[in-house]
């Protein structure tokens, strides 16, 4: 093989694998935040097969990208990434998606590509301000639904205030789902008794399913049944031991508070 | 009931905020949520609350996927949000209340209604899945002129538009 040919190669090689690092990232990046084992597969896979590489294969599970590619005349590749779940950014899912639609189109070049992979990852969320207040609203318009009274949503709307407060600064960055989850059940409950004792609000109950509402694995659980569905059984069935173990939590949490009162109060009921 | 109605739309975009979900997709979230209850509500004193919870589901599918193909949007976007005020939240606090003041009977009706609720989700999302994609796109196509030209503009993501410095292919 003569020099210029084996450059040629390399540089060959060199593209295939920025490609396959570009499609990595886009799988990466919706992993992350929410999207469905199928969706990332999918675009992996149109990534790669827009820009010209065959014989890519990625296998996705909830928590990992495992990715090769190459056959007997081209390079080998091969890439695994760890990727842990953290909360659903749902704008980056919604962005990655339009871009592999443009990259389809053939709108960007692999370098173009990443840069924008790289500025949708540091999207800028929503401020812990606006999500605090959110979550408040939509306890108490949850409390409502359920058939809460004005004053009732009036607590709810304070206990899912305080409650996100606490999600976001103590039990996200530093307690495990498990414990977090029981806390944020016993915070909730723990909140609306004292307000319910105080004679503000007229039915507990209401006031603490509405403000146990944000605790609610909702992503992990639609997402959990959509991969059961497509026949992701591994990543489907983590999905839902995730949303059954976070249901669970919050119940025990409720469970708890609710002891520790009937004990303090010597056997008294709600 | 208008202002039950209300309280779900405006509870779905509050979630619809926490997941982060793009700011121009608010009131499809909101009117997803709506109908789920207007639905769940209508049909709750007919049926049992398993039931009505199947059949707002498969309303929030619909919506959600229609929205999803009009708007060319992952669907998950409206149908987390969309799916909140159906998810049997009360059922998991009735259980462990019940639990806790010792009414084992009680305890287990409402246990397993939740779950009876959470099947009738699983069910209705697996159904409407299965419905080919080919649907959704020809109803989509049948939509008023008004809606095209609102989808069209909304195609490109603002920040990637800017992004755009036209180059060819190598």
């Amino acid at each position: 093989m003569s020099e210029e040919a084996r450059g040629l190669e390399e540089e060959k090689g060199e593209w295939e694998r920025e490609i396959l690092e570009t499609a990595m990232e886009a799988g990466h990046i919706l992993l992350e935040n929410g999207a469905e084992i199928f969706r990332v597969e999918e675009t992996i896979d149109r990534i790669c097969r827009h820009y010209g590489v065959d014989f890519a294969n990625a296998f996705v599970l909830s928590n990992g990208i495992l990715m090769t590619a190459g056959n007997v005349r081209e390079q080998y590749f091969a890439k695994v990434q760890h990727i842990p779940v953290s909360g659903a950014h749902l704008d980056r899912v919604a962005a990655v998606n339009q871009l592999s639609r443009e990259i389809e189109a053939g709108r960007y070049t692999v370098e173009q590509a990443r840069q924008i992979l790289k500025e949708i990852q540091n999207m800028p969320g929503k401020t812990k301000f606006m999500q605090i207040l959110a979550s408040g609203i939509g306890s108490g318009c949850f409390c409502y639904l359920f058939g809460g009274s004005l004053a009732d949503c009036g607590v709810a709307f304070t206990a899912g205030f305080l409650l996100y407060i606490f999600v976001l600064f103590v039990s996200g960055p530093r307690l495990s789902k498990i414990v977090g989850n029981i806390a944020g059940g016993f915070l909730v409950t723990f909140l609306c008794t004292i307000l319910y004792h105080l004679h503000i609000g007229e039915h507990l109950n209401y006031m603490i399913i509405g403000s146990i509402i944000p605790l609610v694995p909702g992503v992990p659980f639609t997402n959990a049944i959509r991969d059961i569905a497509d026949g992701d059984y591994i990543s489907g069935s983590v999905r839902m031991l995730d949303a059954l173990l976070v249901f669970f939590c919050i119940a025990l949490g409720v469970g708890l508070m609710f002891t520790v009162y009937s004990r303090v109060t010597g056997g008294a009921i709600l | 009931m208008i202002s039950q109605i209300l309280a779900a739309a405006i509870g779905t975009v509050a979630f619809s905020l926490l997941f982060s979900v793009p700011k121009i997709y608010y009131p499809y979230c909101g009117f997803i949520g709506g109908v789920g209850w207007v639905i769940y509500c209508s049909l709750i004193p007919i049926v049992s609350p398993a039931e009505a919870t199947f059949f707002a589901t498969v309303g929030v599918i619909l919506l959600s996927r229609l929205f999803a193909v009009w708007e060319r949007c992952p669907v998950t976007l409206f149908l987390i949000p969309g799916i909140f005020p159906l998810v049997p939240g009360a059922g998991v606090y009735w259980t462990s209340y019940y639990i806790v003041t010792g009414e084992l009977s009680q305890a287990s009706v409402t246990g397993f209604e939740a779950v009876k609720v959470a099947v009738a989700i699983v069910l209705g999302i697996v159904l409407i899945f299965e419905l080919p994609q080919g649907v959704f796109t020809a109803i989509a196509k049948m939509a008023p002129l008004a809606w095209k030209n609102r989808r069209n503009a909304r195609v490109k993501m603002p920040f990637i538009h800017k992004k755009k410095n036209q180059e060819e292919l190598p």
